[in-house]
């Protein structure tokens, strides 16, 4: 579905990213905590978040994530918004919860985003959850 | 931002230092990583690699450390070293710190969403080459190497 789209189905709005509504959102991560979103999320990825902290902005830009929506009403400050768009990474918003704005999402073909495959083989620890 | 300088021919360093507890710079400098290896003409699927392997390091710089460190990047021509340290306090069993899930950090930083004890783990799943050398009350090295792998689709 389209990022335009998306916002007007979790009845929210795009906050960064006025000019990218036709921005294809297909998969789709949703964590509160930074850790589970650094080890488990591919590089195509949207963000669905309640964390409201500096660090989220810099590692959606350092994963190179398509877009971050932020559920349960949570406002980025206005530094997350500076960063967003700088780096170019749009910002949805809205009052809905992580489960409804999940639901939704995946009611509306957007699909877990795949794990990345470990980078070599001597590598220990599984990506898996 | 911290200028890249050429150390050898075709290598450029670029030195962060992080500080102890700097919880609202926290990340900052690995985004700046990123971003610098991306000006250096690194593929996007290794300048992630490379941004993920700082950030997590730089975490454990701000969380852990007792006066901060730094962080150096070294990008050659057919890969990218990360290399951390600090001055303290010092891991005292590595085996137990590279456990998944082990983590001794404080409730500030947990409450914040880190501290689920996946960061070194996941810097060694990020990494080609993955070494840390640690002694009680003089600290730590962690070095990250990345194979460039620049052919990769962006």
């Amino acid at each position: 579905m389209k990022l335009a789209e998306l916002a007007e189905l979790l009845e929210g709005f795009v906050l960064v990213g006025h000019n990218m509504g036709d921005l294809e959102i297909d998969r789709a991560y949703a964590a509160d905590l930074l850790s589970d979103v650094l080890a488990l999320t591919d590089e195509s990825t949207t963000l669905v978040t309640g964390l409201i902290n500096p660090q989220v902005m810099r590692v959606a830009d350092i994963l190179n994530v398509v877009a971050v929506v932020f559920v349960r009403g949570k406002r980025p400050s206005d530094a997350m918004i500076d960063h967003a768009q700088r780096a170019g990474i749009p910002v949805v918003v809205t009052r809905k919860t992580m489960f409804e704005t999940c639901g939704q999402m995946y009611e509306n073909g957007v699909r877990p985003c795949r794990n990345r495959p470990m980078s070599s083989p001597e590598s220990v620890g599984s990506s898996t959850p | 931002m911290p200028k890249p300088a050429d150390v050898k021919p075709g290598v450029r360093r670029i030195v962060h230092t992080i500080s102890a507890r700097d919880i609202e710079h926290g990340g900052a400098a690995s985004a700046e990583v990123k971003a610098e290896l991306r000006a250096l003409g690194v593929s996007l699927a290794t300048a992630r690699r490379a941004g993920i392997v700082a950030f997590e390091g730089e975490m454990n710089l701000i969380v852990y450390s007792i006066d901060g460190g730094t962080i150096t990047v070294e990008a050659a021509p057919d890969a990218i070293e990360l290399t951390f340290k600090d001055t303290g306090p010092g891991i005292e069993d590595i085996d137990l710190a590279m456990t998944p899930g082990y983590s001794t950090a404080p409730e500030w930083a947990t409450s914040l969403g880190f501290g689920a004890g996946m960061g070194l783990i996941n810097m060694q799943k990020n990494s080609d080459l993955f070494e840390i050398h640690s002694r009680l009350g003089e600290g730590t090295v962690v070095r990250c190497r990345i194979i460039r792998r620049d052919h990769e689709a962006a």
